[in-house]
């Protein structure tokens, strides 16, 4: 019991995580039918982004509130900067074109990223500074809750409830929903689309720093290509919760922390990779639509 | 003439080897309700598709209170006054009646996202009006009880009165109505069209409809323009266009000597 209970809370705090950054998979996904995969390299920007910025500030070895929200900060406008430039330059000149082709540019962004992080930060993993001090304020048994965790959800949770005010409650929200329904028929109301899909990828991007810098938190080693794994899992998260739908990609990543925490205590770790990838096969066989989506079909 | 709204200078519009519309030009003055007809493929929702932006004429010029309106995006066009509805329904199905409406009201919002998150009482008092707005707006068309329904749950006549309640929510100079009866029976579309009369009245609007049923056409219509194949063979009211000889050919075929 004790450890059931551990394992739901690091699968939890996993899982917010993964939905975190399937938040932004399933956001350009609803506004521009495209999966965008240098969304995964837009995450390990912004997770070098706080390590530099930690040294630079001179805060790497200050643990606590300030330093969290320095480091979140720094990596939400890291990240934001980057999505922006790259939908600009990669994907806006594309807007029309098949979409196979602007899907073949993400991939090429995506390697573009990894590679040039490979050149400018090095190959070499480093260390993440410690942004917030982590105890343990509860033991039971095998049961051990440490705060790194909860902080984690804490700040998913906030950042997750600021999206659904965004999208909710702003003009700038009602436009996406809009542009994401019927693009050229909020163009016609008034409404610029390019400005709307920009904005997407703004606050996709910025929610993948904040990702980065939980992640930071949790497992604190980094290196230029560390977004592939755990992209293609949220990815896969997205995939499972709806790829578009919202609430779906956080169901989907939490579903998918959870699993894999689970799969780890009670199959094998060997099995942690090849879960995700089950469950996308799966999913695909069963319900394409994924979990909370729908079928789209096709206008006439 | 200073009373001109809109003046279509020759436009033109090719599709590789094909005009769909062929140095169209007329004008409408401020106020009027105009009526575009023609046999179909005539080219009238492309001459509309021109007007709003989607397509780029090939060749001519809009201008729409003096200001030429080649080359704008259709949201630049939205912004300068000219709406439009579409011949098959493009509401945004997922959306609620009243979030359809409050969409098009957008681009007249000030409040940005810094005073959504501050909840600052200018935000919330502009939000408490454009609702309040949006659903007066809704109860001209009787469709304020419908307010918080999905869209796609609406019946078909309704979804066609939320489109043009959309578009008159981004309070246009002029309107394009694209077909606005179609799939109606006799009473709804005369019920629709004594509504158009009517809007365009409270509205101050100036109306340029697309529509098949001539009779109808011609009951409120002040001005005809007759499209076939790309071509404007008549204008006038209804007494001339009804009494042209090419327009009854464009519509029944040239009767073949024997």
């Amino acid at each position: 019991m004790q450890d059931f209970v551990q394992h739901l809370v690091n699968g939890l705090s996993l899982g917010s995580i993964y939905a975190l950054i399937a938040l932004g998979y399933t956001m350009v996904y609803g506004i521009l039918q495209m999966i965008n995969f240098a969304h995964s390299d837009v995450y390990m920007v912004g997770a070098f982004a706080a390590y530099y910025a930690a040294k630079w500030l001179g805060i790497e070895n200050q643990p606590g509130l300030m330093s969290l929200a320095t480091l979140l900060v720094v990596s939400m406008v890291a990240c934001a900067l980057l999505g922006l430039t790259i939908e600009r330059l990669a994907y806006r000149p594309l807007r029309k074109a098949p979409k196979l082709n602007i899907l073949i540019t993400a991939i090429g962004v995506s390697l573009f990223l990894q590679y040039a992080g490979q050149l400018v930060f090095g190959a070499d993993p480093k260390v993440f500074p410690e942004v917030m001090p982590d105890i343990t304020f509860f033991q039971w048994g095998d049961l051990s809750l440490r705060s790194s965790d909860f902080t984690v959800l804490i700040v998913a949770l906030l950042a997750m409830v600021g999206l659904h005010f965004l999208i909710h409650h702003t003009k700038i929200g009602r436009a996406m929903r809009a542009v994401s329904q019927n693009s050229s028929v909020a163009a016609m109301l008034g409404v610029n689309p390019d400005r709307i899909v920009a904005m997407t990828f703004v606050v996709g991007s910025s929610l993948a720093g904040v990702g980065s810098v939980l992640v930071g938190m949790k497992y604190p080693k980094i290196e230029p290509l560390m977004g592939m794994m755990i992209g293609l899992k949220a990815f896969v998260a997205a995939v499972l919760g709806g790829i578009g739908s919202i609430p779906g990609a956080v169901l989907g990543g939490l579903l998918m922390g959870l699993s894999e925490e689970m799969v780890v205590a009670y199959l094998s770790s060997t099995y942690r990779d090849a879960l995700a990838f089950g469950i996308l096969i799966v999913i695909l066989l069963l319900k394409p639509a994924g979990l909370l989506g729908r079928y789209q079909v096709e206008k006439v | 003439m200073s009373d001109v709204l809109l003046d279509v200078r020759s436009i033109t519009m090719q599709f590789g080897g094909l005009k769909a519309v062929d140095s169209l030009a007329f004008q409408i003055k401020k106020g009027q309700l105009v009526g575009l007809i023609g046999p179909n493929g005539a080219g009238k929702t492309t001459a509309f598709n021109m007007l709003t932006g989607v397509y780029r004429p090939t060749s001519g010029d809009i201008l729409f209170a003096g200001q030429s309106m080649v080359g704008l995006r259709p949201y630049q066009i939205s912004r300068n006054g000219i709406a439009r509805t579409f011949q098959n329904i493009r509401l945004f199905r997922e959306l609620s009646v009243l979030q359809n409406v409050l969409i098009a009201f957008n681009q007249h919002v000030k409040s940005g996202t810094w005073s959504a998150i501050l909840q600052t009482q200018s935000f919330l008092d502009e939000e408490a009006e454009l609702r309040s707005k949006a659903l007066a707006l809704l109860k001209v068309f009787g469709l304020d009880r419908k307010a918080d329904e999905i869209a796609s749950s609406l019946p078909y006549g309704e979804q066609r009165k939320l489109e043009i309640i959309r578009a008159l929510a981004t309070k246009p100079k002029l309107i394009l109505l694209d077909e606005p009866a179609a799939g109606m029976n006799h009473s709804e579309t005369h019920q629709l069209m004594e509504t158009i009369a009517q809007i365009r009245k409270d509205f101050d609007l100036t109306v340029l409809l697309i529509e098949h049923d001539m009779k109808l056409v011609m009951g409120i219509c002040e001005n005809i323009i007759v499209l076939d194949h790309g071509v404007k063979i008549e204008e006038g009211n209804a007494q001339h266009v009804r009494s042209s000889q090419k327009v009854i050919e464009a519509y029944l075929g040239v009767e073949e000597s024997v």
